[in-house]
């Protein structure tokens, strides 16, 4: 969520509550289960980090807010994360962060972002294929059961990237 | 390593009243002997029809192909019957097998077309059905085998010849996941025996039996890369266990 925050402020500085609301709105569905304090905390350790710098702007009717931008520091640790293709556990949200983030950016294209990462995976897919190979057909070892069930994750996370990329090549052309 | 297959800016258009489809747009492909290909990309991308090009069941309206050292898109019907039976093996999604001829008859068929003897035919097609593990169906009509079982028959038929080329349509298209392991494992074993191996497919796991991926969008080909220098055995391994964020 660290770096998804980031690559949104990247778009353009934002204040706690409109950085809130610019992940809600990315996230679908799927942001009503974010949680809020989450944002400002995130927020706070990113300025410790010297990824963001909170500038205090004074309102006339209400009390000061402090709006977020982006240092280069951070705008370098976002261009890192986009091209990031390690497919953590956690990978459906925080890809489609990056989809959005990378044609918010502009720091990224989304349909090479989409090709890079399936072309990991697909190498990925292909080296546990391999160790399952490397067992004889009906070999009773629960081993082959775990790799059989990893290649069905990749398969189902590669099909899940040529969804998004039939979305994403309709956009840009 | 020589080619096997080289096409220069290969066409195939659709459609004549309108605006023409153009299913292939200007393609140019080399595969080497022994190489295993794949081909993915969207429904209607031009996969499949690239397949037949190669095959020679389409033919281009512009561009070149070599099969070997033979020059192919401008062959007659006739000529390009005759070496498809000998060069070409094509294994499709709905198998395509001769309802009425038992398997052992539908694997020695192209054999006897290509003027094999008889009984080197039987031969060659009874060892074929053993190494693909249906040896036990010879003498069953299509109708009496599984859908696994119908795609090992149709392999057997595509490599009696001992094509050049393997061409693979979908070859998973129709079976269940348990066929599909089969099957894969097929391809697999075909592979490491040098095989030069075409395959058309949305499964990732069939793509991901070759060593070469192209990626197809509109007619044309947008990526090609090598599947294998992937991550190590013990990255994924770690990677599977959990031991590796």
């Amino acid at each position: 969520m660290r770096e998804a925050m980031l690559a949104l402020l990247a778009k353009e500085p934002a204040h706690g509550y409109e950085l809130r609301q610019r992940l809600a709105l990315a996230l679908g569905v799927v942001g009503e289960v974010l949680n809020p304090g989450q944002v400002y905390v995130t927020l706070s350790r990113l300025e410790g980090a010297g990824l963001v710098r909170g500038v205090q702007v004074a309102q006339s009717a209400a009390p000061d807010k402090k709006v977020y931008e982006v240092t280069a520091a951070g705008r370098d640790v976002v261009a890192a994360w986009l091209l990031d293709s390690s497919w953590p556990k956690v990978a459906p949200v925080e890809f489609h962060l990056k989809l959005v983030a990378a044609a918010g950016t502009g720091l990224a294209d989304p349909v090479a972002l989409i090709d890079a990462q399936r072309r990991e995976l697909l190498r990925r897919l292909r080296e546990v294929q391999r160790l399952i190979e490397s067992h004889p057909a009906g070999d009773e070892d629960d081993g082959v059961l775990l790799l059989e069930g990893s290649a069905l994750r990749l398969q189902a996370d590669i099909r899940w990237l040529e969804a998004y990329e039939q979305r994403w090549t309709g956009r840009t052309r | 390593m020589s080619a096997v297959v080289q096409a220069e800016g290969l066409c195939r258009h659709f459609g004549g009243d309108g605006v023409p489809v153009r299913a292939v747009d200007g393609v140019d492909l080399v595969v080497e002997q022994g190489e295993a290909v794949s081909i993915m990309g969207p429904s209607g991308c031009g996969k499949s029809t690239l397949l037949h090009l190669l095959g020679g069941l389409e033919r281009p309206d512009a561009g070149t192909l070599r099969l070997g050292d033979q020059r192919v898109d401008g062959m007659s019907e006739a000529s390009w019957a005759r070496l498809r039976r000998r060069m070409i093996g094509f294994v499709f999604q709905a198998f395509h097998l001769v309802d009425e001829l038992t398997a052992v008859e539908n694997v020695e068929l192209p054999a006897l077309l290509v003027g094999t003897s008889r009984r080197a035919a039987r031969r060659r097609a009874i060892e074929l059905l053993e190494r693909l593990g249906v040896a036990d169906r010879a003498g069953h009509l299509p109708d009496r085998l599984s859908g696994g079982q119908l795609q090992r028959v149709a392999l057997a038929r595509a490599l009696i010849n001992e094509p050049l080329v393997v061409l693979a349509d979908e070859p998973t298209g129709n079976l269940d996941s348990h066929a599909t392991n089969e099957i894969l494992r097929l391809f697999a074993e075909l592979r490491d025996t040098q095989q030069t191996l075409v395959l058309v497919t949305h499964d990732p796991r069939v793509a991901a039996t070759a060593e070469r991926l192209m990626t197809m969008r509109d007619g044309t080909i947008v990526d090609d890369i090598r599947l294998d220098g992937g991550p190590s055995r013990q990255a994924v391994l770690r990677q599977l266990a959990g031991w590796e964020a």
